[in-house]
């Protein structure tokens, strides 16, 4: 935290930051670390050190970070600068009637020496000499140019020497080039030669006595994170879900209860004019199911409604065609987790045709819906569905446009274009495409459309009422809002509570 | 949905225009269709089998076109580019009829016999006479079959089609059922005879034939069509005979259609004639030759330019709005009656069964995106659920207590809700699912701990302690619900450390009950009392009361309940019902 980081492990001693700022006082427009080190006598580190200390201390300095590359000796070329390059050595150390070369050899440049003294034609090599072979110089003077660069190089004027040299030089282990940060110091805002000792945090008793007026303070360090408050978090899909309630709530619409996962046939599929055995229905992909075998049937079904329904598929009716098949209550009465909550939607229009008189209704519902279907990267057996349905007579598709372009402006979504499509139990159906300025393309977003006659009639529901409903997944809208690729990553036990921990709160139209 | 695989300038070709690949795409969004890849076989292959694999495959470009479900006259090239054509008003929509056989000859009979009702029912059958094919044709006369099959015929189970060159048999043909070991007759590019039995053994490793065996493979007799010699044309719904099989050069077929549901029956025959009756002489006659059964029905439905535009939102003429159906392949006129419009339904669009479907197709003609959108004026007041209104301020003052949200499946093994839990199956009143595909999905949940204790083992990294909360439903067996099972909303929560903390459990057993405003106390208020619950250690669980009733139970979890859920630490949990606080 920012308080905790004004400490410092080795706090330089005061004499030294006194000296550093006494030099610094003197000279005008600042000065280097570097500098500072050659001017004191110490190591560059230490200065280093001894600045960082003093930046601890608030605005005494302002520092800027450099960085400098430059030609420092090796431990060898070192050597050299002091005693002269091994050539040199080997050459001072044959007289004028030369030497025997193994004695030579046994000098410790001797090796180096004898070869580049050899190639620089400073000494030549009798092999027939009476006595073994011997060595003999045959220049009078030399000039050790080795030496001389190095000497420069230590004396900091590399700059002398050209690249060519340089690079020479450090193929022969003299050189080598070094990376130097160092600070570049100017006098801070509150400059002061002296070194005040700081407190680190107020207390009660500086309070109470007033004492705090004299003291100085450590500055905080703001560079740092706080510390994290100790709470709880709410998972990312239920935040989404709460706006989307919110949405639902401040458009007028009514939640519908959904707490009922087991859903007979009868409800999730023949209520709303799908044919009863998924093996039958066109979109049965759609439509894979998870059916009970405990509980295996339903047991109770509103039996005049029933009768009707039973007529509308097998033969027609109420202006239709039906399907013309053999509807039979024994698939109806099967028990199966709900492929959609739109079974709940049909069990709120039929409860709402058997009042006295029509009341138009706007209905909610975001809950789990279950597909018995092949999982993968954004499908799981079991997702929430989020589903808006609204019932008044005379309802027109541009209606159900108009209140699609409104819940989706409350989602921070304005560019939408409606596709013809096939769905079951709504006719006309729309699937609805927002224009997603990332991917420069249209996108589903959504599905909708008018329940067909086939549906609500049978209910009872009066001959003018048309019911527009639309719905889609709480998961994808989510997924995209916090940008995550797997929903195995959002939903279920596997998922990562850091995840959880840093998830923003959930603003759809921001 | 079914996809459609058409070949892009052989379409453009039938469409008389060249279209960019963005304003098919706009021509397919229009008409409620999707253009959903652009590929080539090459590519296709490429990406299933390897480069290798593609090497030398054709690059020819592939449009695979998404097809509403219910439209089986848009499966195949023919149909989509009849379907665009008068969408666009460049082609009149074809006007199907059936013809006796132009020699004035006897129509073609298939007689079903008796034996059938135990297996398949229901036999369709039609001609169609001097055919033309070409390659690409053929190859799309094939493909719709594959289509439907795959669609109406769910998979053949509802409806098989056999097609035959009629001029290799004679008819009239028989639709019977025989004992498997009767029939014996050389399949369809097979080299010799099988007796049926044999076929059925023969097809259990073919990739494709395998899928259908089943169909027929248990019923004590199979279906079978024969010609007047005896010739077997098929077995359906498994093999056509080779002995009649078509080919490029055939004039003829004979069509059938065998199934357990008529009406799919008679719409996939419908399919097939309308769709090739093309090719045969005399174009644009749309000659299809007849027999038995064929209906090529056409319908006529009478309703109002009111109708229309009042469900549509628009406000169009009767005159425009005939117009707009005609171009949907709904060939209308104005009747002269006020504003009603007499709309003939032909047998290709078996998806027109009520006023609504035509109410749309005019919708669709008018353009979606051309309706005005407006807001209804219906008047409401939003109420939430009671329950869903208890959930969320409980959740929000959770979270406020230091614990984080779950959100776990509702579908689980046994094993989580029993044995992991120290639990008998039978007591934890489950609802079971019959057909799960895997382990993962046999029962519902009839409590939240097995979710947040594999949310602490799928987190046994992060920094101690782990507090986790829950507030779902969960499903339990219930013999007062028509269904014969309900939901129950729960909370749960669980507190996992180095030490157990039932003190912290217990802490928030308090808040909460603080939260809904019941006081500590015996008979108006909430107590524990202790109790033996298997999942929890010994002397370490405790049963919550809350106006005398039992509401759940808290405590520290046994320890071979956390090393069955792979977990090393000490857990203390609380699971109790939140519906009492209503």
């Amino acid at each position: 935290g920012a308080a905790g980081a004004t400490g410092f492990g080795s706090m330089a001693d005061t004499g030294l930051l006194e000296s550093l700022l006494r030099l610094l006082e003197k000279v005008d427009g600042g000065t280097d670390s570097q500098d500072v080190a050659a001017d004191l006598g110490v190591d560059h580190q230490v200065i280093v050190g001894a600045v960082k200390s003093l930046q601890a201390l608030g605005e005494v300095i302002s520092t800027e970070q450099k960085s400098s590359k430059h030609w420092e000796l090796t431990g060898e070329g070192r050597e050299i600068a002091e005693q002269g390059s091994h050539e040199a050595r080997v050459f001072n150390a044959i007289p004028d009637e030369g030497l025997p070369q193994n004695g030579l050899m046994k000098m410790p440049s001797g090796k180096v020496g004898f070869s580049k003294a050899m190639s620089n034609k400073w000494i030549r090599l009798d092999k027939a000499h009476e006595g073994g072979p011997r060595v003999f110089k045959t220049v009078e003077t030399i000039e050790d140019t080795v030496r001389d660069k190095l000497q420069l190089v230590q004396k900091g004027q590399s700059a002398k020497l050209e690249d060519k040299e340089k690079t020479e030089l450090k193929k022969r282990k003299l050189l080598s080039e070094v990376t130097v940060k160092s600070y570049w110091i100017t006098k801070g805002s509150s400059f002061s030669t002296t070194i005040t000792k700081q407190e680190t945090e107020l207390t009660p008793e500086m309070i109470a006595s007033g004492s705090w007026k004299e003291k100085k303070f450590k500055p905080y360090n703001f560079e740092a994170m706080g510390v994290a408050p100790d709470c709880g978090h709410l998972h990312p899909l239920m935040k989404v879900r709460t706006q989307f309630r919110q949405i639902f709530l401040e458009m007028g619409f009514t939640e519908m209860p959904t707490n009922n996962f087991i859903e007979s046939s009868f409800w999730n599929f023949d209520s709303l004019f799908l044919q009863i055995n998924p093996q039958q229905h066109p979109a049965r992909d759609q439509h894979d199911t998870f059916f009970i075998s405990d509980p295996a049937l339903a047991h109770e079904f509103p039996q005049d409604y029933l009768e009707r329904v039973k007529q509308v598929h097998s033969e027609g009716g109420y202006g239709s065609q039906g399907y013309k098949y053999d509807w039979k209550i024994e698939e109806a009465q099967k028990n199966l987790l709900r492929t959609h909550t739109t079974a709940v939607s049909a069990r709120m229009l039929y409860k709402l045709a058997q009042q006295e008189k029509f009341t138009p209704v706007k209905y909610f519902s975001i809950d789990r819906v279950f597909r018995n279907e092949t999982l993968d990267a954004t499908h799981l057996a079991e997702f929430h569905q989020i589903e808006g349905v609204v019932a008044d007579y005379g309802l027109t598709l541009g209606n159900l446009m108009g209140v699609l372009h409104q819940f989706f402006t409350k989602l921070g979504i304005t560019k939408l274009r409606f596709k013809p499509a096939y769905n079951p139990y709504t006719e006309p159906s729309m699937e609805v495409f927002s224009y997603h300025e990332g991917l420069k393309k249209w996108v589903e977003v959504g599905n909708s459309g008018v329940f067909r006659p086939e549906m609500l009639l049978p209910m009872g529901l009066p001959e003018g009422v048309s019911v527009i409903a639309w719905g889609l997944s709480l998961e994808r809208p989510t997924m995209i809002k916090y940008g995550i690729n797997n929903i195995r990553e959002l939903v279920g036990h596997k998922v990562n509570l850091q995840m959880v921990y840093d998830s923003p709160i959930c603003r759809l139209d921001s | 949905m079914p996809t459609v695989s058409v070949k892009r300038d052989l379409l453009f070709e039938a469409l008389g225009q060249k279209y960019t690949d963005e304003e098919f795409d706009e021509l397919c969004f229009e008409f409620g269709l999707e253009l959903d890849e652009i590929t080539s076989e090459k590519e296709i292959l490429s990406r299933e089998q390897g480069d290798e694999k593609a090497e030398g495959a054709s690059d020819v470009v592939l449009y695979k076109i998404d097809v509403p479900a219910n439209r089986y006259d848009l499966l195949c090239l023919e149909g989509l580019v009849r379907g665009l054509q008068v969408f666009k008003e460049k082609l009149e929509a074809p006007r199907y009829k059936r013809v006796s056989p132009a020699d004035g000859g006897e129509p073609q009979r298939l007689v079903i016999t008796e034996e059938t009702a135990s297996v398949r029912p229901h036999a369709v059958a039609a001609v169609l006479r001097n055919i033309t094919f070409t390659q690409e044709r053929y190859e799309s006369f094939i493909e719709l079959q594959e289509k439907l099959h795959q669609n109406i015929c769910r998979k053949r189970t509802l409806v098989a089609i056999g097609t035959h060159d009629l001029d290799t048999i004679s008819g009239p043909f028989t639709y019977t059922a025989k004992p498997p070991g009767d029939i014996r007759f050389k399949p369809l590019n097979q080299s010799k005879e099988y007796t049926a039995a044999e076929l059925i053994s023969h097809y259990k490793t073919d990739s494709h034939l395998r899928h259908y065996l089943h169909i027929i493979e248990n019923e004590p007799l199979y279906p079978i069509i024969y010609d007047n010699n005896g010739i077997v044309l098929s077995m359906p719904p498994v093999i056509n005979g080779d002995h009649s099989k078509i080919s490029l050069k055939t004039k003829n077929i004979f069509i059938e259609c065998t199934a357990t549901d008529q009406t799919k029956a008679k719409i996939t025959l419908d399919m097939i004639v309308t769709m090739f009756s093309e090719y045969c002489d005399e174009p644009f006659t749309w000659v299809s030759s007849y027999t038995l059964c064929i209906e090529l029905a056409y319908r006529t439905e009478t309703l109002s330019g009111d109708f229309i535009n009042k469900r549509v939102g628009i406000n169009e003429s009767a005159e425009s709005i005939a117009q707009l159906l005609t171009r949907m392949c709904l060939r209308s006129e104005v009747s002269g009656e006020g504003d009603l419009i007499q709309v003939e339904i032909p047998p290709t669009r078996a998806d027109v069964i009520h006023a609504c479907d035509i109410m749309e197709d005019a919708a669709i003609a008018y353009g979606f995106n051309n309706i005005i959108r407006s807001t209804p004026r219906t008047y409401t007041v939003a109420n939430q659920l009671p329950l869903n209104k208890l959930t969320e301020l409980l959740r929000q003052d959770l979270t406020a207590a230091g614990f984080t949200e779950a959100l776990t499946f509702a579908l689980c093994s046994q094993e989580d809700i029993a044995d992991k839990l120290r639990k008998n199956i039978v007591e934890t009143r489950a609802v079971h699912i019959s057909n799960p595909k895997t382990a993962e999905f046999q029962v519902v949940r009839t409590c939240l701990l097995p979710g947040l204790l594999k949310t602490l083992a799928a987190n046994r990294k992060m920094p101690l302690p782990l507090k986790l909360f829950e507030i779902s439903d969960v499903v339990l067996k219930d013999e007062t619900k028509d269904v014969g099972a309900r939901n129950n909303r729960r909370l749960c929560a669980v507190y996992y450390n180095k030490s157990p903390g039932f003190e912290v459990i217990h802490g928030l057993l308090d808040r909460v009950m603080q939260l809904l405003d019941v006081k500590p106390g015996r008979n108006q208020g909430y107590h524990i009392q202790a109790a033996e619950d298997s999942t929890f250690f010994p002397g370490r669980c405790a049963e919550i009361f809350s106006c005398g009733k039992s509401i759940g139970h808290l405590g520290v979890l046994h320890p071979d309940v956390i090393s069955r859920s792979e977990l090393t630490m000490p857990c203390s949990a609380i699971d109790m019902d939140i519906e009492p606080f209503l």
